[in-house]
């Protein structure tokens, strides 16, 4: 009884030991609150890794359930999950037809599109967020979202019975806006852009007792990202890929890509490797390509102007960190016009069988130009990573009208004399 | 009538808790130069030594990102809604090498 004991008390351990500015080091406790009150800088979760690099090891990852939660040690939570512990843990997927089509011999997909239980990488970030957001003891959580994580939030709060204020731009696919009604939370859509939506609830947090996963809780809610990483690693055997192509938004989950392959190298979990983090956005909103294309240290805000509204933002709040990741792991960035973010897709469809949102034509339409540039070599271990589900985003393309015939074998017959 | 400048929660230590101040100033240098004179070690948390806004640090005229406009040059009148917003961001990979 008491070795049970202990085991449930070792499986729930925080690794946790505070906040800390990214800027000035300043140190705070866990709590809700995402920006430093010296310097504003953003703060961070920090572990204790000398106590992790000890209790942590591939055997007793493998041992646990094909969720998110087997990397538990690393993620920001001292108690069981209390939404999404279902989630992660979704297919590393080869993509030998994709990549004779790109030239990449050893192309991966990793396929979020299938995450539990909103079909994007986002029920990551939520399953972390929420859960803290109750351990916190909020009772009224919400969001500033592009759609995805309005889905997620809105999911996950139902299933934990909080109450959800989910704040949208107005111009968003009409499936997200009901994937996110359909749970009981009050959707509100403000006038104007993503950018406007983030400034609103940055002010929020300071007036109403709310948990807003990507603002007052944003140092956990970004950690949950970190698992994308630590899955593509642990599928490829215990090894880091030679480079990751991610969508950028906010940049934060390239960012923390960037860190899962670092921490798992110091944890001893997989060999030193230096993979290559690319960067993709839509040419309508390419605030980080742009910068890095110019090497230019300044991120410079633009008004967004794309099909890909999960990717819409133009004052990216982690782009900074991702330009450096980008940087410092020898990528580079890319952008993807409507037109080939629309192809991208298809091909995705057509080649490997999977439908992804706007975001993922533009992985795969930045892919291809990386490729052609030869910023990707054809031997290299290549991973997409595919964040959201075509089904939200179908007003991005126009189904062709099927041939209609009468139900008789010399219709179909004719058809494929004509060639169809 | 003067400029409205809105105080976010981390400042108003600095302003005796108030969230609305009043000011003159042409634009939106001035007005700092002014929000320092009166609540001294305020702007010391929103610019760098050499002048230029911290990272961090998001200004709003009337709603729109000043970096939009013409950033600390951004001429401000007599009507005018000036909201000093800090930004949201997250962390990066090299906390590790700390």
């Amino acid at each position: 009884m008491a070795q049970a004991t202990n085991t449930v008390e070792a499986e729930t351990r925080s690794y946790v030991t505070g906040l800390r500015c990214r800027l000035c080091r300043a140190e705070y406790p866990e709590r809700p609150v995402a920006i430093c009150e010296e310097c504003f800088g953003p703060l961070e979760v920090e572990y204790d890794y000398a106590a992790l690099v000890r209790v942590i090891s591939r055997e007793l990852i493998a041992s646990r359930p094909p969720t998110m939660w087997r990397y538990r040690e690393l993620l920001p939570l001292g108690v069981p999950p209390r939404v999404g512990a279902e989630t992660g843990y979704t297919p590393l997927v080869p993509a030998p037809r994709l990549g004779a089509a790109l030239g990449l011999k050893n192309l991966y997909i990793k396929n979020d599109g299938v995450c539990h239980p909103t079909l994007s990488f986002k029920d990551r970030v939520v399953a972390v967020s929420l859960s803290k957001a109750c351990e916190f003891g909020f009772d009224t959580v919400g969001c500033a979202s592009t759609g995805n994580l309005a889905n997620s939030v809105a999911a996950n709060a139902a299933r934990a019975g909080l109450k959800a204020y989910v704040f949208i731009p107005e111009m968003l696919e009409q499936a997200k806006i009901l994937g996110t009604q359909i749970y009981g939370a009050r959707v509100i859509a403000i006038r104007g852009t993503y950018d406007d939506v983030n400034r609103l609830c940055s002010e929020i947090v300071y007036t109403l007792n709310w948990g807003l996963v990507n603002v007052n809780l944003r140092p956990f809610y970004s950690e949950g990202s970190k698992t994308v990483g630590f899955e593509i690693a642990e599928q490829l055997g215990w090894r880091a890929p030679d480079a990751v192509v991610v969508p950028m938004a906010g940049g934060s989950l390239l960012t923390k890509i960037h860190k899962s392959f670092a921490e798992l190298q110091h944890l001893g979990l997989i060999p030193p490797a230096r993979p290559r983090l690319f960067g993709a956005q839509a040419r309508g909103c390419n605030p980080i390509v742009a910068a890095i294309k110019e090497g230019s240290e300044e991120i410079r805000p633009v008004k967004p102007r794309t099909i890909a509204h999960s990717l819409a933002i133009g004052d990216p709040a982690d782009g900074y960190f991702a330009m450096r990741a980008i940087r410092e792991s020898g990528g580079w960035a890319e952008d993807a016009t409507d037109e080939e973010i629309r192809e991208g897709i298809r091909l995705l469809a057509e080649t490997e069988g999977i439908f992804t949102e706007t975001a993922g034509g533009v992985t795969v339409a930045v892919t291809k130009k990386l490729a052609e540039q030869g910023r990707l070599s054809p031997d290299e271990t290549i991973i997409l990573t595919i964040t959201g589900n075509g089904l939200k985003t179908m007003e991005a393309l126009t189904a062709s009208p099927p041939i209609t015939i009468a139900p008789k074998i010399a219709e179909v017959e004719r058809l494929l004399r004509e060639g169809i | 009538m003067s400029v409205t400048v809105r105080i976010p929660q981390p400042l108003r230590r600095f302003t005796e808790n108030r969230d609305v101040i009043e000011l003159s100033a042409g634009t939106v240098g001035e007005l700092l130069e002014q929000l320092e004179r009166q609540y001294p070690g305020i702007t010391e948390r929103l610019r760098e030594p050499d002048g230029q806004l911290r990272r961090f640090v998001n200004i709003y005229v009337d709603g729109e990102d000043i970096r939009f406009l013409s950033g600390l040059a951004t001429e401000v009148r007599d009507g005018t809604e000036v909201s000093i917003i800090p930004a949201i961001a997250g962390g990066s990979e090299s906390v590790l090498r700390c």
